[in-house]
């Protein structure tokens, strides 16, 4: 339980994933592990639209696929290595002693199965390849990952600023309470200025539920505020992030089941989204 | 994905359905326009109206896209299922087809439930490639009496419409593989009978009623007793397993093409599902097709959503445009399912029977003869699964060796074992011994060797005994060692290093 899994796909996130984990590794003093996942094979097929059969069809349809299949694998691969590569250079600029890579294939939540019983945190783009395409939108195995994962995960927004004011989005949830328990273990947030927040519509219940919180780090020595907030969460958080210039936002993620998340969306993923700075996740 | 089974995420099935739109829609519509003409021309072969197959093909394909287990595979109706129920249609009628259609369909839902999948791997190779040739030789067979010139509308100029349909299904792709060839054919043949005014000409519209509405549900008309069962069953029974046989076969070669993995309980389970809902909308018995299902992939189909399109489409063809369907004449329909005769034939196992073993080509034509003369791809298999059992039995026998010694004062003969012994190699088992000698000890080592059955435990104790009336006394060497391969399964899994243990003695 001693690693740092990044996550890399060689997207405009990347660097800054690894920026993050650098961060993160010197503060906790773990090492890190990067992964780069090749996924499935799939689309990208001959456009024969003849529907014509020769003699010998299958076994000419199976030599022409296995080849187009064996190019794209060996490109996918080699740009997988360049992607490693340079991430392991960026951490080790930014300090980090033992980098390990690992190029896998298959599903990406496989692949972190496989790596899941020595690692300590996660560390994930917001989105991933082809993010240009509709801005605003999750990747698409971010919360595949949210959700399966046992550790905690960071998702790093697409710049990297140096951490220094934290955000606890606080509601009492049991996820919530989770983040504040490890949190309260943790090496990571001893000297960072820490907020945490708790949005309701009664004011007085909120405070109390702040305070708790916030006692429940002081016992741990580590110094936090309490603040309460009315309104809708999303905005209520977007604005204060904005406003003023928090770096990093603090969550228990995913409190309700997929069926709900499905009719009404999630919160989570909402402020995933919403918010311009890195988003940690306890689950 | 092992493992995973039915269970599969939720987010593996929406992949399987939109992980390649453009490619699935396009390969659909390719699709379609191979299905049309098998579906009309194996109707016409069961002996009912064109409209039974259609709609069966629409309903497979468009089923079998949400339950199968194989994404990018195309079902519909089928040469290989057709040929199976002529004589129930001859014999009992229409009704009695829908019926035998969701009996198979219930069959192949039990047989998906009870795993019976796992049976295929004892389907060889070899008569895996007979069953494809044999089909291939059915289609091609299903075409003759439309090249027949004792027929009526059947003339020289048949010959040569047929002739210029083939010449643009593979010509054509030379210049253009944009269009699909066979589209062209229908389109152009169609065309110039039109406005050649040929109006003897054999057409689609000749062979029955087309589909004019779309399909509803109904209940076959038979009455619900034993004696029905007992009409039905045989052919539901032959049809579950043929259409099983080919779907299983088919999903082989799709994971082969696409270089994924599939689960052969959920295709069984979807087959039959397809087929019991089809029957009751007037639809007759279908399974996975295994030249469409080439096309499917050439063209760039790899999810379920290909399969949907294709009967979606096929369905908006033959309803919407019936009356230009009916007009199609037969010759179009002909070369298309003359090319899916080839596309299906495996060429290469021709050149092969130079180099492959006598032992795998006689069960290749062993499988493609019985086919031909029963027209029952079933029975084909059996006989080709049987003779290959035989086959490797005969192989196996021959690992084995007994040898023997006299002692210097030549009072006792010791014979040790070496191999495999059972009931292949049980009679040499037997020759090898020399009753006629008298030593006063006869051992007998058997711990270099393996007795997997009653067989050779039965030539044992024989031998044993013959030596004994001949008034020698018997010793058995090694007994425990050798039978531990006896029982029925062998305990290997739980034990490390336990196969070099058995194989090394």
């Amino acid at each position: 339980m001693d690693k740092i899994l990044a996550l890399l796909d060689g997207s405009e996130y990347s660097e800054s994933v690894c920026h993050h984990t650098a961060w993160i590794a010197q503060k906790l003093g773990a090492d890190v592990d990067a992964m780069h996942v090749l996924g499935r094979r799939e689309g990208a097929a001959p456009t024969d639209l003849s529907g014509a059969l020769h003699l010998g069809a299958r076994s000419a349809l199976l030599a022409e696929l296995s080849s187009l299949d064996e190019q794209r694998a060996k490109l996918a691969q080699a740009k997988g290595h360049a992607i490693l590569e340079d991430a392991k250079a960026i951490l080790e600029q930014d300090g980090v002693p033992s980098v390990k890579l690992h190029l896998r294939k298959g599903d990406l939540l496989e692949a972190v199965h496989a790596v899941e019983a020595d690692i300590r945190a996660i560390t994930i783009g917001k989105r991933g390849e082809g993010a240009n395409y509709a801005s605003g939108h999750l990747g698409s195995n971010l919360e595949r990952i949210i959700r399966a994962s046992k550790v905690p995960v960071f998702v790093a927004s697409r710049a990297y600023t140096p951490i220094r004011k934290v955000l606890v989005a606080y509601d009492g949830s049991a996820s919530a309470k989770v983040a504040i328990d490890r949190m309260a273990t943790s090496a990571a947030f001893a000297d960072l200025d820490l907020t945490v927040l708790c949005i309701g519509q009664d004011a007085g219940k909120a405070k109390a539920t702040a305070n708790a919180a916030v006692a429940k780090l002081h016992d741990a020595g580590i110094t936090a505020t309490s603040r309460t907030a009315t309104g809708e969460p999303g905005d209520v958080l977007n604005d204060l992030v904005a406003a003023e210039r928090f770096n990093l936002l603090v969550m228990g993620a995913y409190g309700h089941s997929r069926i709900r998340n499905l009719i009404i969306g999630s919160t989570t993923t909402a402020m995933i989204q919403t918010v311009k700075i890195p988003v940690l996740l306890y689950r | 994905m092992q493992g995973r089974g039915i269970l599969m995420t939720l987010y593996d099935y929406r992949q399987q359905w939109f992980g390649n739109i453009r490619g699935d829609v396009l390969a659909g519509i390719v699709v379609a326009l191979a299905l049309i003409p098998e579906a009309i021309a194996f109707s016409i072969i069961a002996g009912v109206d064109p409209k039974v197959g259609l709609y069966a093909s629409f309903s497979i394909a468009v089923l079998i896209a949400f339950v199968g287990g194989r994404p990018g595979m195309i079902s519909a109706a089928t040469a290989a299922t057709a040929v199976l129920m002529i004589t129930l249609v001859r014999d009992h009628g229409l009704e009695y087809l829908l019926a035998a259609t969701v009996l198979a369909g219930l069959l192949q839902i039990g047989a998906g439930f009870l795993k019976l999948g796992r049976f295929m791997r004892y389907v060889s190779k070899s008569v895996m490639t007979g069953f494809l040739n044999a089909l291939a030789i059915l289609i091609f067979m299903a075409q003759l009496p439309e090249l027949n010139l004792a027929n009526p509308g059947v003339t020289y100029l048949t010959y040569a419409l047929v002739a210029l349909g083939l010449a643009i299904i593979y010509l054509l792709p030379r210049l253009t593989t944009a269009v699909p060839s066979p589209l062209v054919t229908i389109v152009v043949l169609t065309v110039l009978v039109v406005v050649m005014d040929w109006d003897f000409v054999r057409t689609v519209g000749d062979m029955g009623a087309m589909p004019d509405t779309l399909p509803v549900f109904l209940i076959p008309q038979i009455p619900l007793n034993l004696e029905t069962l007992l009409i039905v069953l045989p052919y539901a029974l032959a049809v579950a397993v043929v259409g099983l046989l080919e779907s299983l076969m088919t999903q082989n070669i799709v994971d082969d093409l696409t270089d994924t993995k599939s689960s052969r309980d959920q295709e069984c389970i979807g087959q039959g599902i397809a087929n019991t809902a089809t029957g009751f909308i007037g639809g007759m018995a279908g399974c996975a097709m295994i030249g469409q299902s080439i096309i499917n992939v050439k063209s760039g189909g790899r999810g379920r959503l290909s399969s949907f399109t294709a009967g979606v489409v096929l369905l908006i063809l033959v309803v919407g445009l019936g009356d230009l369907v009916a007009r199609i004449p037969m010759p179009a329909l002909v070369a298309i399912m003359i090319m899916v005769s080839i596309g299906t034939f495996s060429w290469s196992s021709i050149k092969a029977m130079q180099v492959h073993p006598r032992s795998s080509t006689v069960v290749m034509l062993a499988t493609v003869v019985s086919v031909v003369y029963t027209h029952n791809l079933a029975i084909g298999v059996l006989v080709g699964v049987l003779l290959s059992g035989i086959f490797f039995a005969a192989k196996i026998a021959q690992l084995f060796r007994i040898s023997s010694t006299l002692s210097d004062d030549g009072r006792t003969r010791t014979y040790v074992m070496e191999g495999q012994l059972f009931y292949g190699s049980a009679e040499d088992f037997t020759n090898a011994f020399d009753f006629r000698e008298a030593p006063d000890h006869v051992v007998i080592d058997v711990s270099r060797a393996h007795i997997w059955d009653i067989s050779s435990v039965q030539a044992l104790d024989m031998a044993i005994l013959k030596f004994r009336r001949e008034g020698a006394e018997v010793e058995v060497i090694g007994m425990n060692e050798a039978s531990e391969t006896i029982v029925d399964k062998l305990a290997i899994h739980d034990k490390p290093g336990a196969v070099d243990k058995l194989m090394s003695h």
